[in-house]
């Protein structure tokens, strides 16, 4: 019985990652860009969340807020900091983004202060416990699995079944091909980080609601994990993602079961070092290797 | 040009490198890319100071085969002795210290270093010293540094590039950037050096410089080299046995003179009269 | 250059290069302990002496192998507990302190060195953005480990009692030795063969070189430095905690090794100078500190992505070349311009 409810716990917080982890696995396959800024997309919609409850007290309105705020955050960073870099050299780029995330979190440090806020998560999503069979599982719960598993099947259907995800998948197979072909590969990247933020937005609220505190560095850590999830499952890859989210979930929540609360953080980089190693792009990454 | 002779192996090297170990003996060589065969049952015997070429029409895995000698790919089937020992297993770094080199079709130079260094770098090995003596600056590093200096600029020299010495090596112009991978090659010592394109956008005189400088690189260094072309003026003038590859197989293999009049060849540069009719 | 301007001999270069650092040397003693500055401004002289030595070990593998290594400070963690331990343990207590702050030093390096190598080998088998990854993860198990492991380290309330050996003349003897060591190195066959493998994997292996050797050497090198670095940190501040050690850490010393320009040495110096002294100095800016750092980042990676000092190096003797060469210089660019003009 404990075992299924850490399972189920465990998969609460896996769909979360995996929601995050999908963001940094649609970015990199298009734009060959681990986003560091990620994971602060997220911290910064845990602050409009609670901005925006705080002003309407209408939890709609919050979390469609939340949304909106993310996108346009994300389609902002795109345009401004990665776009004029298209040309530049990969590690250029990966600075950059590391200078977006440290900016991110020094902004909501300058406008939020550095303090840790309560978020109010039962507001929106009621503190109901159901009990089935001798299980108790919270509402919350119930929601964040379902969500995102929503969110993972619109995704699926999105990408291979529009246009739009059709000129996704061409863009990230091959970027000069696909613009001879007549795709707006600026369009396209767009399109990419509006999806990614938007899965962030949904997530960042999942995860407000599971850890009801927001603070400027909360981003990070989360970032790291959804990260190592995006890695761990093959980068690029979106059922990868799923995957990686999930095994991290689980593998946090397990280690934590058995008293090794304090080792979780190393486990979880273990574990992708150990994965790394054996099978070097993840569960379900493809292969690269430099033409000669 | 000596005539080719027939080895009891049945391979043809050039009759003045008759009883010398061949610097490359490659038996059956291939190697499958998911499921597919690339190179298959390759075969072909260089002379120590052969000049052999290989041609063949575009994705008829020339370059393939250059990346199998070096072990930039590992082979599925078949051996390779390098002057008699077995390349099995071992790194592409190690394969150059005994005795293989090799330029690229698409010309990777070390961009933002000089051209002196980058010949210098060519030079690794042949530069001894160990790291303790580099920091410490002990006698044995200036005199080591001296001589990879002085031979840097006797190896451009060959090109007439020792001017260049302190351009970085990629603001060199097109022609300059080919040659100066050569020189790189060269200086790793090699006993047989695979240039994969040498000619590749270089004008007419330019060409016909190189075909004398190759000559020239054989004769003074007594070295073997193999080299992938599709300028035939450059290939037919300079080598002296040829192998044609397509598919992936070798369909032909000899003199200059056997190549161009062999019906396989023309059919696979071509094309089959019937087909070119029935697209029409 | 052409022959017939004047060289410096190489003797005399390093007779120059010796004098200026005794001459830097005299002035920064004189300063420091003359009284001309107070406690808080020499303070921040010996931070900025061990983040030079931060960057400048950093640059090793940012700059000349050309990876992105994401977990400087852990190995700096690494250094820094292991001088500390070292120096609090009866064998350092009982040596004289001359003896025991080189001990200490070189023993912090070895230490590093040696998770450098553990930590290498694999990541280095991975390229680009994994190694970033890998490395991320190796220095947040290190700071992890060392929460967890308070019989040694002290756990999260830190380390406590390490003596102050971090003088002006210990740091500054440290980065001239550190700076002197990895010229040194890369102007020599080994650093072309580092260089290698920045500019091309594959031709560099092709031209006999051992690329997983030299990498793992770089790491390792870079690795030992940055354990010096720690060390003296500990002698600076008598308190280690983890937190010092965390991922943002390691952030900013890569900033200083980008904003300096990849592979200067020059640039990680000067880059390390300015923003370890700024913020100090000035405490007014300290609530925009890390948001102007940032935005400094954004605008150098898009405005000139190699960094305000490229790949330039700083050498005393060209520029004094230069001077005595200077008319001969002038003369040749006139000769050059009416060549270009009539042409």
């Amino acid at each position: 019985m404990l075992f299924l409810s850490q399972l189920i716990n465990g998969l609460q917080l896996g769909s979360i990652y995996a929601l995050v982890a999908l963001g940094y696995s649609m970015v990199y396959g298009i734009i060959m860009l681990l986003n560091f800024a990620h994971g602060d997309i997220i911290m910064m919609g845990g602050y409009f969340a609670l901005v925006a409850f705080a002003a309407t007290t209408n939890p709609v309105l919050a979390i469609i807020a939340t949304i909106v705020g993310c996108v346009v955050l994300a389609v902002v960073i795109e345009k401004v900091a990665y776009k004029p870099l298209r040309q530049a050299p990969r590690i250029s780029l990966l600075i950059t983004a590391i200078g977006v995330s440290l900016f991110l979190q020094n902004l909501a440090q300058l406008i939020w202060t550095a303090n840790t806020r309560a978020f109010p998560s039962t507001e929106i999503i009621p503190a109901i416990t159901f009990n089935v069979g001798g299980l108790s599982i919270s509402l919350n719960i119930i929601v964040t699995i379902c969500v995102s598993v929503l969110s993972m099947v619109l995704l699926a259907f999105i990408v291979q079944k529009t246009k739009m995800g059709k000129a996704m998948r061409a863009v990230s197979e091959d970027t000069e091909a696909a613009q001879l072909m007549g795709i707006n590969v600026n369009n396209t990247i767009t399109y990419t980080f509006i999806i990614g933020s938007a899965l962030a937005g949904i997530g960042a609220i999942l995860y407000c609601c599971r850890y009801p505190i927001v603070n400027p560095t909360m981003g990070s850590l989360l970032g790291l994990k959804a990260f190592v999830a995006a890695v761990l499952g093959g980068i690029g890859s979106i059922p990868g993602a799923m995957i990686g989210g999930f095994a991290i979930g689980l593998a946090e929540v397990f280690v934590t079961s058995i008293g090794l609360s304090a080792w979780t953080d190393a486990v979880v980089f273990a574990v992708l070092i150990v994965v790394l190693l054996i099978k070097p792009t993840g569960f379900m990454g493809a292969s690269m290797t430099e033409k000669v | 040009m000596d005539k080719l002779v027939k080895v009891p192996s049945n391979a043809l090297i050039p009759e003045r490198d008759l009883g010398k170990l061949p610097i490359l003996d490659i038996r059956h060589l291939g190697i499958d890319f998911g499921g597919l065969s690339a190179v298959d049952d390759f075969n072909l015997t260089i002379g120590r100071t052969e000049i052999a070429g290989l041609i063949g029409p575009n994705g008829a895995g020339k370059t393939t085969v250059f990346n199998l000698l070096t072990n930039v790919y590992h082979p599925t089937r078949g051996s390779i002795l390098l002057d008699g020992k077995d390349t099995a297993g071992k790194k592409t770094y190690q394969l150059n210290k005994m005795g293989i080199a090799r330029t690229f079709q698409n010309i990777r130079l070390f961009k933002n270093l000089t051209v002196e260094d980058n010949v210098k770098i060519g030079l690794h090995n042949a530069t001894d010293y160990s790291m303790a003596q580099a920091i410490l600056r002990l006698p044995v590093y200036w005199k080591e540094e001296k001589k990879a200096h002085e031979k840097a600029l006797e190896l451009l020299s060959l090109f007439d590039m020792q001017d260049m010495a302190d351009w970085k090596a990629g603001s060199l112009p097109y022609g300059a950037q080919r040659r100066l991978e050569i020189v790189r090659a060269l200086a790793t010592k090699p006993g047989i050096m695979l240039l994969d394109e040498p000619a590749a956008g270089m004008n007419p005189s330019e060409t016909a410089e190189l075909m004398e400088n190759i000559r020239k690189i054989r004769d003074t260094f007594h070295i073997a080299i193999m080299l992938i072309e599709h300028d035939m003026n450059l290939v037919m003038g300079i080598c002296e046995g040829i192998a044609v590859l397509n598919y992936g197989r070798i369909i032909a293999k000899g003199s200059p003179e056997e190549i161009k009049s062999n019906p396989m060849v023309i059919e696979a540069y071509l094309g089959k009269k019937g087909g070119a009719k029935a697209h029409a | 250059m052409k022959q017939y301007y004047k060289r410096i001999s190489m003797p005399a270069r390093y007779l120059i290069n010796l004098v200026l650092i005794i001459a830097f040397l005299a002035a920064g003693n004189a300063i420091v302990s003359g009284g001309v500055i107070n406690r808080a401004q020499s303070s921040i002289i010996l931070q900025v002496g061990i983040y030079i030595i931060l960057a400048v070990s950093l640059n090793i593998v940012t700059g000349y192998l050309g990876q992105l290594p994401l977990g400087h400070a852990g190995f700096m963690a690494v250094g820094a507990y292991a001088g500390a331990i070292f120096w609090k343990s009866g064998y350092g207590a009982s040596l004289p302190a001359g003896l025991s702050i080189i001990i200490g030093l070189i023993f912090a390096g070895i230490v590093a060195a040696i998770f450098g190598i553990i930590i290498g080998v694999p990541a280095l088998r991975l390229k680009g953005d994994y190694l970033a990854i890998i490395t991320l993860g190796f220095g947040e198990i290190i700071r992890v480990c060392i929460i967890n492991l308070p019989s040694i380290t002290g756990g999260t309330p830190g380390l406590m009692g390490i003596p102050k050996y971090s003088t002006f003349l210990v740091v500054y003897i440290a980065v001239v030795i550190s700076c002197a060591i990895i010229h040194m190195l890369m102007k020599s066959r080994h650093g072309r063969a580092i260089l290698s493998i920045r500019e091309n994997e594959i031709a560099a292996e092709s031209c006999g070189i051992n690329i997983t050797y030299y990498k793992v050497m770089a790491f390792a090198v870079s690795s030992f430095f940055a354990g010096i670095a720690g060390a003296l940190y500990a002698g600076y501040q008598g308190l280690l905690t983890p937190a010092s050690f965390d991922f943002m850490a390691s952030i900013n010393i890569l900033v200083m090794v980008v904003l300096g320009g990849m592979g200067s040495m020059i640039g990680s110096i000067i880059a390390a100078a300015v923003l370890t002294s700024l913020p100090l100095a000035l405490q007014a800016l300290n609530t925009y500190r890390m948001v102007i750092y940032s935005l400094l980042l954004i605008i150098v990676m898009i405005f000139k992505p190699s960094g305000l000092m490229g790949t330039y190096d700083f050498s005393m003797s060209r520029i004094l070349e230069r001077i005595i060469n200077f008319k001969q210089i002038r003369a040749d660019k006139k000769a050059k311009k009416a060549g270009d003009a009539n042409g």
